[in-house]
């Protein structure tokens, strides 16, 4: 088992720097927008601008800006400087990164507690009734996509605006440690919204899981020993049919804190999503960079956490 | 008193395709201390009717009509709650495929422990004193370190036998053996029978075997079942079954298997045709499109299983002497049949 | 050279439509960093072999004797690692696929799990007309025609070609394979397990059907089966497998009459036979445990850890493969005799000869 994640490692290292380097090649290939004119504001002359541009030192040839940019990372884990406010990315990340984690912890939290429950009172009375709405809704909780369903939520419940006093109004983020209360008010919104289209997944593939679970041979061979149903379909069934399911949520959570840009724009949450939305807006590549960085490193991350995971959960999965 | 009494046993299914008529009709009885084997291929209803005993068929879109009467009680309208008293402790069962029925996620020992407890208030370390003495006893080497070993762990017959120490940990009345030896070698299903035997002598536990393997009947069974297309076509003991059949079907599978205990033939007389559909039964006797001897009657009416002699059942139009005289000739031609 | 005693003297080399020498295959098992080879598989471990044109060649083995490998290394699914396929007098054994592929014609291989080897997705006229296609055998119309005429031969309904396999059933399926086998009239057909997933009834109408396809077309047949009495059937002369080597060599009739390897002894003894007599008193079980892992196969003979009649010599020197009787090779430093035979199989007693 050492062996293999010292081998992931490596891989992933390498992934990390693969990705640094698309994203740079990208950039140079297709920008967004020339980052020196945006910083050079209205009213630019064109002294002005390429002046910035050698501040920047975009006037090198981009290999070499790469170069520069890498030797940087590996040294001192310095992600550069921001071409919109020259503040230092990694420090913006940073600040922002307790956001992002509020976010996708509070809405795994919520989409786990919906969605399992879901899918398996679905699993257990197939083609009921029951069944037969929750998974419709889930449909079309799936379907409807992120920002409208955010808009509309803010739109019902948001304080402020809203029709319906409840919540915390898009922007009213403040840090847990500033105030728990605030702090949810202001997320409560964006972990249903989030957790809407995730918890109808889940529930579909706790229910499609639990279903052929309970096909399966050895629930037979449980049942033939006299065990309780309740132990049965717990016990026997869920631990086989959910083993899957907790490793997939691990891949989601890796690829949500690395910024679920959406709905921190609808929210208007200051975590890493937003952040790299603004940088996209603004060309400004060093930021870019990092997110997208940040990003990749969680997934891989995450899915190397999940792989051994996995490992411990089935007895029958062994890594050389 | 027979110790477990089927009597008039229906399962149907309702599928997308029609409804299947798994089992129809089935009479059977099982005394104490002895085997019944039940033999069939596939489609023949032989699992149904095993699985039904212990309530396994208990789906949503199943019919089960008819009787089965254990213990003064009848197991078809006993609610699952009373079943599961039953399961495990008074019957048990072992499956086919020991890989598959054995939860890949938990060791072999915490597995027959669950079963002890299931039924008997005992402390832990008591159940696992009990397992790992019934891991000992049907020839698993070095018991307390297998007991933490996972099914995929362990070989194909040492699955199985960890299977029949689960079954017979609380010494059930009744063992239900569901094709136990079907998916092993030769060589480790002659130690599983014989294991299975020496358990069964020991502490008189009925068995119900169920195979699609003559020899195995034969070594094994006191009484033999033959069924087909969810109905019993012939019963009677052992030793008459392979002495004096009276069924075509019967016939047919002695013929149709190669012997190593005789000269080697050209050709094997198999069976013509293939196993009917459980949906659209053939009208009248239901092997009738598939046997060479079939009278007028088969066509039409299904015969009704009668007795030829005393412990004998066949059902078959063919009149009795006819039937015997068919299976003189027939072991004339193949004097392997004898 | 073992089996050179078999042939009549002066016969010509082109006997053997297929010739096996010293044929072995490890598969590597890599754990660690940098995923160095720690172990093998010992799948087949030096066998040999020779298949005479027009014979029927039975293996027969016990789960992880190395008999379906065996198959896959002569038709070339796999390539050896040292060792020895001759076919019709050319040394096969390293060829690239590219040159295997026209070979393909003349031997054919059967399967054994009617329900995974067929496409679900091809209609069943495509999937036994494929090789035709393939191979660029024919146009359209006359692939078409050598399908129906293929199918109704295996006893298919030629209107059926536009159904998809689920449509069928076990039996039905397998005789699309073997459809599927002899379309391009092979010489050589290696059958891995035919009939070992279905019903007895079934089982006995599929091997007739082998036999009279196999007379018919003059057809060289390696016949592959964990069930005795089906190999003794089908087989004029048959190997035992054990552990990845060949236990014994011999005629259908001797090896059931007269083994001489204790293996073999045991797999007979241990068939029940179905019949009254069969003893209601348990039968001799004389093996007990598992076969040994092939990833550690035991020194020397390695049949010696199971074997009630080994003696020290048996860990120590691995006994060849050698004549013990006419017409039978077994390796076995103390084979058995005929009383011992007659012992295992109770023969003395059911009065047989």
């Amino acid at each position: 088992m050492g062996a293999y994640i010292v081998r992931r490692t490596l891989w992933a290292i390498l992934l990390l720097l693969v990705v640094s380097f698309l994203t740079f090649v990208i950039f140079n290939v297709f920008p967004s927008a020339d980052p020196a004119a945006l910083r050079a504001g209205r009213n630019a002359t064109p002294a002005l601008i390429e002046q910035i541009r050698r501040n920047l030192g975009l006037d090198k040839p981009f290999y070499t800006q790469y170069w520069i940019y890498l030797k940087g990372l590996l040294e001192h884990f310095n992600l550069g400087y921001s071409y919109y406010n020259t503040e230092s990315v990694k420090s913006e990340i940073f600040s922002r990164l307790p956001a992002t984690i509020s976010v996708t912890v509070g809405g795994f939290v919520a989409w786990m507690l919906i969605g399992i429950p879901v899918g398996i009172i679905s699993a257990i009375k197939p083609r009921s009734l029951l069944d037969r709405i929750m998974m419709g809704g889930s449909l079309v909780a799936i379907s409807a996509p992120v920002y409208f369903l955010g808009l509309v939520s803010l739109f019902l419940f948001a304080q402020g605006t809203g029709v319906l006093q409840w919540a915390g109004a898009a922007g009213s983020y403040v840090p847990i440690t500033q105030n728990p209360g605030t702090w949810f008010n202001s997320l409560i919104l964006a972990w249903l919204t989030l957790a809407a289209a995730f918890a109808a997944f889940y529930a579909r593939m706790t229910r499609g899981n639990l279903i052929e679970v309970m096909h399966e041979d050895y629930i037979r061979t449980a049942r033939a020993k006299g065990l309780r149903e309740s132990v049965v379909i717990t016990k026997h069934g869920l631990r086989a049919a959910l083993t899957p399911i907790v490793t997939m949520a691990g891949m989601d959570i890796g690829l949500l804190l690395g910024g679920a840009i959406l709905t921190e724009i609808v929210f208007n949450i200051p975590g890493i999503g937003r952040y790299a939305y603004d940088a996209i807006v603004n060309a400004d590549l060093p930021a870019i960079q990092g997110t997208v960085l940040f990003g990749a490193f969680f997934i891989v991350f995450a899915n190397l956490v999940v792989d051994i995971l996995y490992a411990f959960l089935d007895p029958r999965v062994t890594y050389g | 008193m027979a110790l477990l009494e089927i009597e008039d046993l229906h399962v149907s299914f309702k599928t997308v395709d029609g409804v299947v008529h798994a089992v129809e009709g089935v009479s059977l009885s099982l005394d104490a201390r002895k085997t019944l084997g039940i033999v069939g291929e596939s489609g023949s209803g032989k699992s149904v009717t095993a699985q039904t005993i212990l309530g396994l068929t208990r789906f949503p879109n199943a019919t089960i009509s008819g009787r089965i009467l254990f213990d003064g009680h009848d197991l078809l309208t006993m609610s699952t709650e009373h079943l599961r008293d039953v399961r495990g402790a008074r019957i048990a069962m072992i499956f086919q495929d020991p890989l598959s029925s054995l939860h890949p996620f938990f060791k072999v020992g915490h597995q027959i422990v669950e079963a002890i407890r299931a039924h008997e208030d005992v402390p832990r370390d008591l159940a696992r004193k009990r397992t790992i003495e019934a891991l000992r006893s049907v020839g698993i080497p070095s018991p307390d370190e297998r007991f933490t070993s996972f099914p995929h762990e362990m070989s194909g017959g040492m699955r199985q036998r960890v299977m029949i120490a689960m079954a017979l940990a609380l010494r059930p009345d009744i063992l239900i053996a569901d094709e136990p030896t079907t998916a092993l070698d030769v060589t480790v299903q002659a130690q599983v029978l014989e294991l299975i035997q020496a358990l069964r002598d020991d502490f008189g536990t009925a068995v119900i075997l169920i195979t699609h393997d003559l020899g195995v009947v034969a070594q094994m069974a006191d009484d033999v079942a033959v069924m087909y297309a969810g109905r019993v076509l012939e019963q009677s003991s052992r030793e008459t079954l392979f002495t004096e059949p009276e069924h075509p079907y019967t016939w047919g599978l002695l013929q149709s298997i190669p012997r190593l205990d005789a000269p080697r033939t050209g050709r094997l007389n198999p069976i013509a045709g293939s196993p009917p559909s459980l949906i659209n039964v053939p009208r009248g006797c239901t092997f009738h499109p598939r046997c060479p001897y079939a009278p007028p009657p088969a066509f039409e009416t299904e015969p009704a299983l009668a007795p030829s002699q005393p412990g004998h059942l066949v059902r078959c139009h063919l009149p009795i002497e006819e039937r015997k005289r068919l299976w003189q000739s027939l072991q004339k031609e193949h004097p392997v049949l004898r | 050279m073992a089996v050179a005693a078999e042939r009549a003297p002066g016969a010509a080399v082109d006997e053997n439509l297929l010739v096996v020498r010293d044929l072995v295959k490890h598969f590597p098992i890599r754990k660690g960093l940098l995923q160095r080879e720690v172990a093998r598989v010992h799948a087949v471990d030096g066998i040999s072999f020779d298949v005479r044109r027009g014979e029927t060649f039975g293996l027969v083995g016990e789960s992880g004797c190395g008999k379906s490998t065996t198959a896959r290394l002569v038709t070339r699914l796999l390539t050896p690692t040292s060792g020895q396929v001759v076919y019709d007098g050319q040394d096969i054994s390293t060829w690239p696929e590219r040159k295997i592929r026209p070979l393909r014609r003349d031997v054919q291989m059967i399967f054994q799990d009617p329900y995974a080897s067929l496409n679900p997705r091809r209609s069943i006229g495509t999937i036994i007309g494929e090789p035709l296609r393939l191979l660029g055998i024919g146009d359209r119309n006359e692939r078409r025609t050598r399908v129906r005429e293929v199918m109704e031969r295996v006893g298919l309904n030629p209107e059926h070609f536009n159904r998809y396999p689920h449509e069928f059933s076990g039996g039905q399926r397998q005789r699309i394979g073997i459809a599927r086998a002899i379309v391009l009239r092979p010489k050589l057909i290696v059958a891995d397990e035919p009939v070992s997933a279905l019903d007895v009834s079934i089982q006995a109408q599929v091997l007739n059907l082998l036999q009279e396809l196999r007379d018919e077309m003059g057809l060289t047949l390696v016949f592959i089966a964990h069930d005795l009495s089906v190999v003794r059937h089908m087989c004029d002369r048959i190997a035992v497998m054990y552990l990845g080597k060949i236990v014994e060599l011999a005629s259908g009739d001797r090896l059931y009459d007269q083994p001489r390897h204790p293996y073999t002894g045991a797999l007979l003894s241990a068939v029940p036979a179905p019949k009254a007599s069969a003893g209601r008193g348990r039968r001799r079980v004389v093996l007990q445990g598992d076969v040994p892992s092939p990833v550690a196969p035991p020194p020397a003979c390695r049949f010696h850890t199971r074997c009630w009649k080994a003696q020290p010599i048996c860990s120590e020197v691995e006994p060849p493969l050698e004549s013990k009787g006419p017409g039978d090779e077994a390796a076995c430093h103390f084979p058995l005799s005929d009383g011992e035979v007659d012992a295992l199989t109770e023969r003395a007693e059911v009065g047989q000869s």
